[in-house]
């Protein structure tokens, strides 16, 4: 099951070279882009890991690509984001953020159904990666 | 933006040099460096020749005859205030006008920005550096302490093998520029030949003669909108020569911290007679004594007396 979320979630996952255009453009405008990684892409989990710094005072999308080639090689079978932070007053939070890496297999959620009261169901939301524990997930 | 539009230009005449000097706005840049900079005419020969190169390898590209990118990392040798910032800053706009580097802006750091204090800590701090440097110059002054050789474990030799590895693999997203003084550089080098073969142009800065140091006391004035009375002109020209002398001379920047000094001088001697009302020549001019007030006059004579320094001094 493909997961899709963040800025371009409707659209097909970019090629590098978009990616790279789209890192120029924040950086353009002055936005401090940093990297994520995580197992459990729930879409409540907000709550992903850091890759290395969030990268203030760059000014070309080359350093930001160095960085996302070596998250990829050091989780390639997890989910890598991209976001770009907006410390403008006013904002003073993420403006952009998109996926730029997910595992080959992507085991999705399931619906549980648990009975409450008087015949009353309440429905969640499972991630499936979360069965087994981490580092074993995805083998 | 010109480079898309420097590409049109010179896209017909293959192998018109000119149109591609004069579309490619080359041609300002070096006229401003000749005029904004005193002296070096080694450095500006060889600025010259450079963009020369760059422009050559452009239009070969052009039609079709290629060599690989040219490598473009420099070291810049020597003595302190000779200009080498100066120089790296206007390379680094030359290099994005001619569209080698993509954004053109200059990254100068020491020894302590690249180098950690723990193991571990060197590797991310250089790569912090270098990403802030992508797209345009990366300028380390004194890159010779960099390299300890007498402790083989000093975490700067890290630092280089990252840089060489970078200044190898990411070319064309940035131009790493070394600095420092020309025997210790050799010596850098001669320790490091992964280092020195990476570098393709080694541009050397001479000192300024005295009239070159005048030159740039002028320009300086002008542009902190001072001017100096007419027997100040003497006394700055024999402060050169004296300074010069003396240890721990570091050329254009002796020059402006003494122009500094001399304008605490001027201030403090405005102050003093500040029941006087106090023109716009006031505010401007400065006089012999604010020069001979210094301490480079102070073993020839004591008393800031103009002609006494004019009979002791000058001559050594």
């Amino acid at each position: 099951m493909k997961i899709t979320q963040g800025t371009f979630s409707f659209l097909p996952d970019l090629t590098d070279e978009q990616i790279g255009a789209q890192i120029e453009y924040c950086l353009e405008e002055g936005w401090a882009v940093s990297i994520e990684h995580t197992d459990d892409a729930h879409p409540r989990n907000t709550y992903w890991e850091m890759v290395g710094q969030p990268m203030f005072d760059l000014r070309d999308a080359a350093g930001v690509m160095s960085e996302v080639a070596s998250a990829r090689a050091t989780f390639p079978e997890e989910y890598i984001k991209v976001n770009a932070f907006d410390a403008t007053r006013g904002f003073e939070t993420v403006r952009l953020s998109f996926i730029v890496n997910r595992p080959s297999v992507e085991p999705g959620f399931g619906l549980i159904r648990q009975d409450a009261a008087g015949r009353s169901i309440r429905y969640t939301i499972h991630s499936y990666a979360t069965d087994r524990p981490p580092g074993e997930r995805y083998s | 933006m010109t480079s898309t539009k420097e590409a049109e230009e010179t896209e017909e005449p293959a192998a018109d040099l000119d149109a591609a000097m004069a579309g490619s706005g080359v041609e300002e840049l070096l006229a401003t460096l000749d005029r904004d900079l005193v002296g070096l005419a080694p450095v500006k020969t060889r600025i010259r020749e450079i963009a020369a190169l760059l422009l050559v390898e452009k239009l070969r590209a052009r039609v079709g005859l290629s060599a690989g990118p040219p490598s473009l990392h420099m070291s810049f040798t020597g003595n302190p205030g000779t200009g080498k910032t100066t120089v790296a800053l206007r390379m680094a706009k030359m290099l994005h006008v001619l569209g080698y580097v993509r954004k053109g802006h200059l990254v100068a750091v020491t020894r302590d920005d690249l180098v950690g204090q723990f193991i571990g800590h060197t590797a991310p701090k250089t790569k912090e550096v270098l990403k802030r440097a992508m797209g345009g110059v990366l300028f380390i002054d004194e890159a010779y302490f960099l390299h300890r050789h007498e402790n083989e474990r000093d975490y700067g030799q890290e630092a280089i093998e990252i840089l060489l590895q970078v200044m190898e693999n990411q070319r064309d997203d940035l131009v790493v520029i070394l600095a420092g003084y020309r025997d210790r550089m050799e010596a850098f080098f001669g320790s490091n030949p992964g280092m020195s073969s990476r570098i393709a142009h080694h541009v050397d800065f001479p000192d300024y003669a005295p009239d070159e140091l005048y030159a740039i006391a002028q320009l300086m004035l002008e542009q902190m909108q001072y001017r100096l009375s007419d027997d100040a002109g003497p006394a700055l020209a024999e402060y050169i020569e004296r300074r010069r002398a003396q240890p721990n001379f570091a050329n254009a920047r002796s020059i402006r911290n003494a122009l500094d000094r001399t304008r605490l001088r001027h201030a403090n001697r405005l102050f003093g007679r500040r029941t006087d009302a106090l023109t716009r020549d006031d505010l401007m001019v400065l006089e012999a004594s604010d020069i001979r007030a210094s301490r480079v006059f102070a073993d020839a004579d004591p008393v800031p007396d103009p002609d006494a320094d004019a009979r002791a001094g000058g001559q050594p």
